[in-house]
């Protein structure tokens, strides 16, 4: 039972990651937007996990706030505002399936390789970082990353509202050419 | 929080990167071979996640501050391509009242 207790975290993870795959797979395979959604969804769930059982509990705790709670919200709530039985679609998969697949699996054969190597040549080589030690470096060192990101966020809101409003006029001028 | 902890076994390391890998060809895969233009958004969300996946191994691995900054960073500019993009695929709908991509080919350039 102790020896149980202590491989709890390595059986966990492999638990994890069986499961972060498996809805990885499902966000490919599966036909309605809204069930790619909560595939992705637990995927990302299971990565927050991942991050936990790894000791970076502030980067889990911003993945399942800022991926699930924001980023996913808004998802769902745009595939529940268009019509999801799109009649236009007839097939889950563009014309592009097999080239793809074939091309997918040559990348993954070349980034696998590429991983390999890497971890023959690197081992563990400091004891892992604490979140003073992030919130430091981060704070200190990076701090203009940091402000940019706040200028990246404030375009990103007035781009969103530059192309709802140009929308918008556009919308207005066809519906006055409709009614002329 | 205060204890330092050892430095992630190579085994982990190895299955942590392949799932990393395994997530992000899948998402490309995703992009290539979708044809609902919201769910290669979410295959997109996929590559982002497996590299925010590789990213968290690497700095903890190496007891490196850099990779969970560059994590924060890919959160920010992850949020910002869905906020900009959820509105292009909302006016795109509007005026071809479809989510198949094979409706906006006429988008080529």
């Amino acid at each position: 039972m102790n020896a149980f207790l202590a491989n709890l975290d390595t059986l966990l993870l492999y638990v994890f990651a069986f499961c972060a795959l498996v809805g990885a797979v499902l966000v490919v395979v599966l036909r309605q937007p809204m069930r790619v959604a909560m595939a992705l969804i637990s995927t990302m769930v299971f990565l927050g996990g991942i991050y936990g059982l790894l000791g970076v509990h502030f980067i889990a705790a911003f993945q399942v706030l800022i991926y699930v709670g924001a980023v996913m919200v808004f998802m769902v709530y745009t595939i529940m505002l268009l019509d999801v039985r799109d009649p236009a679609i007839k097939g889950r998969f563009s014309r592009l399936l097999v080239p793809g697949v074939i091309g997918g699996a040559i990348f993954l054969a070349a980034l696998v390789h590429a991983v390999n190597a890497l971890l023959g040549r690197s081992a563990a080589t400091a004891a892992s970082f604490t979140l003073q030690d992030f919130s430091v470096a981060f704070l200190n060192e990076y701090w203009l990353h940091f402000e940019l990101t706040s200028v990246l966020l404030l375009a990103a809101v007035v781009a969103a509202l530059a192309v709802i409003k140009g929308s918008s006029r556009h919308g207005g001028e066809t519906g006055a050419d409709r009614r002329g | 929080m205060a204890a330092r902890r050892e430095p992630i076994a190579v085994d982990k390391v190895q299955l942590l990167l392949s799932l990393a890998v395994a997530m992000f060809a899948l998402g490309l895969v995703g992009v290539i071979v979708r044809r609902n233009v919201l769910v290669m958004l979410m295959c997109m969300e996929l590559m982002l996640n497996g590299v925010n996946l590789s990213l968290v191994t690497f700095a903890q691995q190496l007891g490196s501050t850099v990779g969970a900054v560059l994590v924060f960073l890919i959160f920010v500019v992850a949020t910002a391509e869905i906020a900009i993009a959820i509105p292009i695929v909302l006016l795109l709908v509007r005026r071809k009242r479809t989510l198949d991509l094979d409706a906006y080919s006429d988008l080529k350039g």
